[in-house]
């Protein structure tokens, strides 16, 4: 994806937006004889005649720091302090609010936040100052050239006013047509690291509001008695054992054969009315093999021909291997993963007098209002979302089907339609829920030539496609090829000579999703652990073994070797390490940002590893929040590293073994001792810093494992022949 | 059957059948979400709450367990400690997406007012069970050591 915008196209709507505010009558009287006044300058900036400035915030908040990100645009353009600047999110209108990136539907995902919205949150606060100063030039009968805004106030000369003072007679000026963006020279709060984020407080006194934390009058809540294995369908159910619970209502089967829908008063009377339900399946075109049938499937299909080519073509890359001084090759594997976010999925059901009200952390509105529009036969307009902070997402909360929507617009329905329902999830539907990032196997083989330089990389894949047969599987597949498969490999920077991608897809009932980082998640393992043997057999140093593959001189190249030499220099990486202690490197370009790691470990494989430092060095374009960047660089290298250590969604039989965090063991304040990040200083447009941290985190662990004296391909580490401390 | 206990401070009867985890009185009775439903099975601590001033898991607290209580929650933690901690959490920018905060909050709390100066091998070892999906234990390890020097000033 890249970044394009349509700056016209922009600023044609923000006109629009506040010529309806004129129409509405936001005249100057009116203003003076109310205390608080709106007026939508643009989409993105609200002013009122109290002084409150508001950023409109188009991407929901799950902890990846785009209430604070997309407010220090604002707040940059209106010459004011971050704290000044309050945060509210979008409605979903994916006219004024849509993703460039995303085709214009309204969503977050892919890293895309801050690229999408840098220029068209500028210019929305260029044009409210810009309308601001024109305002008080005509008010006070100066130049606009005498005036300024700063914190808040306009100055001119002698005369001042408080910038609320100025917000009606400033609404009744056209928005301007292009309005002056400051030069980075005059940045306070663009690159400002101590500037905090937005979202602390309310978060620090338990008073934000997440979709689980919504009680509306009348309210009931429901949970689903789901198939145990994926592809069953509903029989029949027993809901006599239920009666007996206090605060139960009644169940409902959903007619698709998905569940049984559970209402009752509260959550604790739902969950325990579930439990005394029983219910009979149709397992006959469900999945019903064990993991390791599933394995045994991926890892026949990459030892043989590949069903579709990504890169190149088998037989050149034959040729080059056959004359190559000698070939290594690998297998690896990737289990199921669930997100496993913190907040269990949820979402919240009203009526109003047109459709509905949903209060959901909302990842995805376009999406969500396509799927409560279908559901309930009403048009996509009348389902109004609230967005509210989510706990978390990783991916989860946006799925192709718009599945826990769904449920909730299915158990508001099949409950009348006229009473407030909340849907929601327990950690046990979340583990055993699906939407998992997809197995995977690899299997790969790399020709030297007598002097350890690659001549042929044959790099075959097999896994359930994320995209196919899904409603964006235009943009994203081609020739039969899912973009999400392979993402990381054939688009590598290094330059590879001879290099063949084959794909073959894996094919089961289990849902799969995007998971932090999607593809690059598996194919950064392979791209650097593979590299990483290729500079252990040709007797050459990892980092320079690498930067000898980048120096064609393309930017793309050129900002990968920086990040690699930056986090080498930074960890010391030419120093031999501790007594005892490993090094491990990797280096990746994912959604346009690069990102180098350098994991040091104590210990061995047999006797326990303990990570006791990363070392990251990050370009994503101009660093608008430093600390936010280094907080989101920190949080995807320990669910890289976490997820690599231990975690695996297994089956027996079809059924999900695995239940909670006991035995999908999260990360703990252990597990990795110190994460220390360096921002390579850039005037490139920014890139997102929420998911490429962590495709690099796993392979630089498992090559400092390497460096220890054991290779790990197949994970999770701890269940292949790694102990941890 | 009605249950008589303290919350933030204020006496509340609740009218709850034995076996009810105080979590769900805490958030879907008395209507205070600060506290979170995380796994439900102890194992994430985001529904850290203070009975009679020590940090529990209230998923795995029930109700009859808490009869004449003092139960305290993240919205009425504000003691000089909870003060501390706040600040400290804001001054780093810990919190990610948040949900599991105002368990880190509380188990910070606990660990503090028993060991106002404690070491990073204690602060890991009290903090273990509060889980963070966002990965911020670095910030939580080093907020906790700045609420500790807020505390000594």
């Amino acid at each position: 994806m890249t970044l394009e915008i349509s700056r016209r196209g922009f600023l044609k709507s923000a006109s629009a937006l506040a010529g309806t505010a004129l129409v509405v009558g936001y005249g100057a009287d009116q203003v003076l004889a109310q205390p608080v006044t709106a007026a939508d300058f643009t989409p993105f900036v609200r002013l009122t005649s109290d002084g409150t400035v508001t950023a409109i915030i188009k991407h929901f908040e799950c902890g990846q720091g785009t209430a604070t990100g997309l407010s220090t645009l604002i707040a940059e353009e209106l010459n004011m302090p971050l704290d000044r600047v309050e945060v509210d999110f979008a409605p979903a209108d994916a006219s004024r609010y849509g993703n460039t990136l995303f085709g214009g539907a309204q969503g977050t995902g892919g890293s895309t936040a801050m690229a999408d919205s840098y220029l068209k949150y500028r210019t929305a606060g260029a044009a409210a100052r810009e309308m601001l100063v024109g305002a008080a030039a005509e008010l006070w009968g100066v130049p606009i050239a005498a005036v300024a805004l700063k914190d808040g106030v306009v100055t001119a000369g002698d005369r001042s006013a408080p910038l609320g003072d100025l917000v009606a007679l400033a609404a009744q000026r056209p928005v301007p047509a292009a309005p002056r963006l400051k030069d980075p020279s005059e940045f306070t709060v663009i690159g400002n690291p101590n500037t905090g984020r937005r979202d602390s407080g309310p978060k620090t006194d338990g008073t934000a509001i997440y979709g689980m934390d919504i009680h509306l009058d009348n309210q009931i809540v429901a949970v689903v008695l789901r198939s145990q294995r994926f592809g069953g369908t509903l029989v029949s159910h027993d809901a006599s054992g239920a009666a007996a619970v206090p605060g139960f209502i009644r169940s409902a089967a959903i007619p698709t054969g998905a569940g049984v829908i559970v209402y009752a008063q509260n959550t604790w009377a739902a969950l325990q009315a579930r439990d005394a339900i029983t219910a009979q399946w149709d397992f006959s075109a469900a999945e019903n093999r064990s993991s390791d049938a599933i394995k045994a499937e991926l890892m026949a299909a990459v030892n043989a021909e590949a069903a579709f080519d990504a890169r190149g073509t088998a037989a050149e890359t034959a040729a080059a291997l056959e004359n190559a001084a000698q070939v290594i090759e690998r297998d690896f594997y990737f289990p199921f993963l669930a997100h496993a976010t913190m907040e269990p999925m949820t979402c919240v059901v009203a009526p109003t007098e047109t459709g509905v009200m949903v209060y959901d952390g909302c990842q995805f509105p376009t999406g969500v209002q396509m799927a409560f529009a279908a559901v309930l036969q009403i048009p996509e307009e009348n389902v109004e979302i609230k967005t509210l902070y989510a706990g978390g997402t990783f991916g989860r909360r946006a799925t192709q089907t718009g599945d826990y929507q769904v449920e909730a617009a299915l158990a508001f329905a099949l409950n009348g339609g006229q009473q407030p329902v909340k849907l929601v999830w327990t950690r046990e539907d979340d583990i055993k829920g699906g939407y998992y990032r997809p197995a995977y196997a690899h299997k790969v083989r790399v020709g030297l030539d007598a002097d350890g330089q690659i001549v042929g990389w044959d790099h075959r894949i097999a896994g359930k496609p994320i995209f196919k047969g899904g409603p964006w599987a235009s943009f994203m597949v081609q020739d039969g090829v899912d973009n999400s498969t392979v993402e990381g490999t054939r688009d590598t920077p290094y330059a590879l000579p001879g290099m063949y991608v084959g794909v073959t897809d894996g094919d089961t009932p289990i849902s799969v999703n995007w998971w932090r980082s999607v593809g690059h998640s598996h194919t950064a393992f392979v791209m650097e652990t593979m590299m990483d043997m290729a500079a252990q057999a040709a007797g050459q140093d990892p980092v320079a073994y690498r930067l000898s593959y980048l120096t064609d001189g393309t930017p793309d190249q050129t900002r990968m070797a920086n990040v690699l030499r930056l986090a080498a220099e930074r960890s010391g990486w030419s120093d031999t390490p501790a007594q005892g202690h490993w090094r491990g490197v990797a280096v990746h370009k994912s959604f346009g940002t690069f990102v180098a790691e350098v994991v040091e470990i104590s210990g061995t494989a047999e006797d326990g590893v303990a990570v006791e430092k990363v070392t990251c060095a990050v370009d994503c374009g101009i660093a608008v929040n430093p600390d936010v960047i280094a907080a989101q660089m920190e949080s995807g290298i320990g669910y890289g590293i976490g997820h690599a250590m231990r975690n695996a969604i297994t089956f027996t039989e079809g059924e999900v073994d695995q239940f909670n965090f006991p035995d999908y063991e999260p990360l703990r304040i252990t597990d990795i001792k110190a994460i220390e990040t360096h921002i390579v200083a850039s005037a490139e447009p920014p890139t997102g810093v929420g998911e490429p941290s962590t495709p690099p985190s796993a392979p630089a662990l498992g090559n400092a494992i390497a460096a220890a004296g054991t290779r790990v391909t197949h994970l999770p580490m701890t269940a292949n022949g790694v102990a941890f401390a | 059957m009605a249950t008589s206990l303290t919350i933030n401070g204020d006496a509340r009867s609740v009218d709850a059948p034995d076996g009810t985890p105080l979590l769900w009185v805490i958030r879907d009775e008395l209507k205070l979400t600060g506290t979170k439903f995380g796994c439900g099975v102890a194992s994430c601590g985001s529904c850290t709450v203070h009975v009679d001033g020590f940090p529990v898991r209230s998923c795995q607290t029930y109700i009859e367990d808490v009869a004449g209580a003092e139960v305290t929650t993240i919205e009425g933690a504000d003691t000089d400690v909870a003060s501390a901690v706040k600040q400290a959490w804001n001054e780093l920018s810990v919190v990610q997406c948040g949900y599991c905060q105002s368990g880190q909050i509380m188990s910070a709390i606990g660990l503090l007012t028993e060991n106002p100066k404690p070491t990073v091998d204690e602060i890991e070892g009290y903090m273990w069970g509060n889980a963070c999906r966002c990965a911020t234990y670095q910030r939580i390890r080093a907020a906790v050591q700045r609420a500790s020097e807020i505390l000594e000033a």
